[in-house]
């Protein structure tokens, strides 16, 4: 707390973490570069793990204090309306970074390009010949109607505590929610290792993994983030009046949703 | 920290290690000197790049960039191997270090960091360790950068020679993992950038001092505002194409490989829709401080607030939606080519718009030509011509002679170069003895000013004429027929340079010798933002006690 301050903003003392962070963030890229280049010697993955650990380390070390900080208070209303704002504005960057991968898919699927690999071709076709796809109505549908189902737990769990300060079902929704989304994630990895089409040399796949890769990651980082607020519930850090981290959490949740109808929509049912 | 202890009320003396002040700062003022330092010493690094081109180019031939050595003096009795290579580097460093390692983090992490949460009145940003952060991944980024250019590259050499736009196929062939770094240097720069541009949203949305409304915020801080939403928007989408270009180059996709069904015109595509607003992220900053700095020196409260507001989101905004004029020559239909013509003149209003309303604000008014006001005229003139040749560089037709020729090199370090450094300039004068406690010599300043000003006009007014020639862009030689104004063009870019280096010297005077500022408000009235209500250098920790609304809120005695 720092000395004399009439407000009610966050004043911080000076942290090493974002230095290492970095730090740990420069040696994981460089490190990423010269584990997989194909153009660099002997490809070792160990400065990239050196570099991951870094960064994991700092991650959890961080965020151990900003849960440490809300529990002495420093987390006033004026500060947990500026940590929404960064959340939803976060959210909001994600959102761009997937326009991305959607914009190449639908650029490709709309203007396929002549088989001279010149030109757009007049009457392209979508997808390339010889891609065969995914049905999306076996596997696709039911990882849809999972994920729905865990957001779903996840609004459920999020009801209990903001509205009845029950902790039994807010833990309960939570349990449903992960385990969901790591049945999502087991159901996209069985679907990955049974494509009819690879990764690298066609513009399908590259659209495909990169687009439902990217998602997975997202999901992959949600289902930890619900985790973390399990044992947070579990450790009795969430009441009706305080549950930000959980609040993020849900919020992060439903956009993974969000970006897994679209991708359904789009790339398996209409571009498939 | 036992922080209880150190942050008295008088002191001015800080206990705080070095290490702790300037490697683990929570600090947006102390964040904010870091990013100023940190982008002029890479703008050096830049800059030292383009006056070995630039001597390069002096004469036609090649005389330094040899392939049997780089050199700085000609010696006909040795052969000399053009080396393209060398050449295409440089241009791709430059461009890389300036854009995204030099003028957004001197504008939006320096100044953006130290005066916006001063100018509304906060205690600190939002997220004051997120700050560090930011700074930090700017390093990395930089220094991810400076290595790429000694990596092994293309054509069995160092570096990666493909432009900073990055288009592929050239950068999914060029050998090496130089390239690999570069893109990730651009990774954590944009990283960086987002994290920064939450930060500031947050803190503009959340922070203002009491009564504070939004139309009542100083224009520099809604000049960062509206820079934060272009980043936020826009670096995401440039993230994705890079990580589109990183895995056509490491695992095989086809995203821009035309024999996998790719298309390298898509890349240009999503490089343009962040490249544009990129345009406006470098420049609006700059306006948001050339207000503020007219309004001071010629003792008038700034003209038309409201429009100079909307002006900024307006173009913000439009520069969302015009990134096709980047690309006319690569084959799209006239439809989309009259739209993006249409679209891209009209952000010619709202800028029209700012500089109408400068020019109205000086208008009348006791103007004193301090030296930030001669650069706050600089920036107007020069960026009002780097305007116009972007009007002529909007029409398709005319684009068809103009593209990739020096034309469009001396239409964008018209702005760029002349405008947003211009403004970095003005934003310097006009507040380090703010930040620092102590005022440069005026006379310095005003060399400094009249040495650049005349050095970049002489090195880019010729490259009009050039680019109306016909001479290309991005070539390490050229016919004799362009002899003339590249030397021309050269000599002043030594003038520019010269001006540079003495800049290094005056800041270095001022921040050692420079005379003390005893007086919170050194220029005068109209100078009334809220930075101008505390000492110099403020304390460690202002606004502990927020500022009451009549310290802010003055009504101007005409």
């Amino acid at each position: 707390m720092a000395h004399e301050k009439n407000h009610d903003y966050h004043i911080l003392n000076p942290s090493i973490w974002p230095f290492l962070g970095s730090l740990g963030g420069f040696i994981m890229l460089l490190g990423f570069v010269l584990w997989v280049s194909p153009n660099a010697q002997n490809n070792q993955p160990w400065v990239f793990f050196i570099g991951l650990a870094l960064v994991l380390y700092v991650m959890f070390a961080w965020w151990s204090e900003v849960v440490e900080e809300s529990h002495v208070g420093d987390h006033t209303p004026v500060v947990a309306i500026g940590l929404r704002y960064g959340f939803l504005m976060f959210i909001m960057s994600e959102v761009m970074f997937f326009a991305a991968w959607f914009w190449s898919f639908f650029k490709h699927a709309m203007y396929p390009m002549h088989p001279d690999g010149i030109s757009p071709a007049v009457d392209g076709v979508w997808p390339p010949a010889g891609i065969e796809t995914f049905d999306p109505w076996h596997l696709p549908l039911i990882n849809t109607l999972i994920l729905l189902c865990s957001g779903c737990a996840a609004t459920w769990a999020h009801h209990a505590i903001a509205h009845e300060n029950n902790r039994k079902d807010l833990v309960n929704g939570l349990i449903i929610a992960i385990a969901l989304g790591a049945i999502f994630t087991a159901f996209q990895a069985y679907e990955y290792s049974h494509a009819a089409f690879g990764f690298s040399g066609n513009i399908y796949g590259a659209n495909f993994f990169m687009a439902t890769g990217f998602h997975g990651f997202h999901v992959l980082v949600g289902t930890i983030f619900l985790f973390v607020c399990l044992l947070r519930a579990y450790a009795g850090h969430f009441t009706p009046e305080r549950h930000i981290g959980f609040e993020a959490a849900a919020w992060y949740w439903h956009f993974v949703d969000v970006v897994w109808l679209f991708l359904f929509a789009a790339v398996y049912i209409w571009g498939g | 920290m036992a922080d209880a202890a150190v942050h008295g009320h008088d002191d001015h003396h800080d206990e705080r290690s070095f290490f702790v002040r300037w490697f683990m700062s929570t600090n947006h003022k102390d964040i904010g000197i870091l990013y100023l330092f940190t982008a002029g010493l890479v703008g050096f690094i830049s800059v030292a790049f383009t006056i070995f081109m630039r001597y390069e180019l002096m004469d036609p031939g090649v005389q330094y960039m040899c392939l049997e050595g780089a050199r700085l003096i000609a010696d006909p009795s040795t052969p000399c191997t053009p080396n393209g290579h060398m050449w295409n580097v440089l241009i791709t460093g430059h461009g890389i270090m300036m854009m995204f390692f030099v003028v957004i983090p001197a504008l939006f992490g320096g100044f953006g960091n130290f005066f916006m949460p001063l100018q509304i009145g906060a205690p600190d940003m939002a997220f004051p360790r997120m700050n560090n952060l930011s700074y930090w991944m700017f390093v990395a980024g930089s220094s991810l950068a400076i290595m790429s250019v000694f990596m092994p590259g293309g054509n069995g050499q160092a570096g990666s020679g493909v432009g900073w736009v990055l288009y592929p196929p050239l950068s999914t062939i060029e050998q090496g993992y130089s390239m690999d770094l570069a893109i990730f240097a651009v990774h954590l720069s944009g990283a960086s950038s987002i994290l920064g541009a939450i930060n500031m949203i947050t803190t503009f949305l959340n922070m203002r001092a009491p009564g504070m409304t939004l139309f009542k915020v100083p224009l520099f801080a809604w000049s960062i505002f509206v820079t934060a939403w272009l980043i936020l928007l826009s670096l995401p989408v440039l993230a994705g194409a890079i990580t589109m270009l990183l895995t056509d180059r490491n695992f095989g996709t086809t995203f821009f490989d035309p024999a996998g069904g790719g298309d390298p015109i898509l890349y240009q595509h999503i490089l343009w829709f962040f490249g544009h607003p990129e345009v406006y992220i470098v420049i609006v900053p700059a306006f948001g401080i050339i207000s503020h700095v007219v309004a001071t020196f010629a003792r008038k409260p700034v003209f038309g607030y409201l429009p100079m507001v909307w002006a900024m989101i307006a173009i913000g905004a439009l520069g969302f939606v015009v990134w096709a004029h980047h690309m006319y020559t690569v084959g799209m239909s006239l439809t989309q080519q009259s739209y993006f013509m249409l679209a891209t003149m009209v952000i010619a209003v709202p800028t029209g718009i700012k500089i109408f309303s400068w020019i109205a604000t000086m208008w009348g008014g006791s103007v004193e030509l301090k030296t930030p006001m001669l650069w706050a005229f600089g920036f107007i003139f020069l960026f009002t011509l780097g305007g116009v040749t972007g009007i002529v560089l909007s029409q398709a037709g005319v684009d068809r002679a103009y593209h990739d020729t020096y034309y469009v090199v001396a239409h964008f370090h018209y702005v760029m170069s002349l405008g947003a450094v211009f403004g970095i300039f003005a934003g310097i004068y006009y507040w380090i003895g703010k930040m620092s406690g102590r005022q440069y010599p005026e006379w310095a300043g005003k060399l400094h000013f009249w040495m650049m000003f005349i050095g970049s006009n002489i090195t880019f007014f010729p490259q009009h004429f050039l680019g109306r020639q016909g001479m290309p862009r991005r070539y390490i030689d050229y016919p004799e027929a362009f002899a003339y104004w590249n030397k021309v063009s050269t000599f002043g870019a030594f003038l520019s340079f010269a001006s540079f280096v003495f800049f290094i010297g005056v800041v270095f005077y001022t921040l050692r010798w420079g005379k003390k500022v005893t007086e919170k408000n050194y220029w005068n009235e109209y100078a009334d933002t809220l930075e101008w209500t505390l000492p110099s250098p403020p304390p460690e920790h202002t606004f502990e006690t927020l500022p009451k609304q009549e310290e802010w809120d003055k009504p101007h005695a005409h």
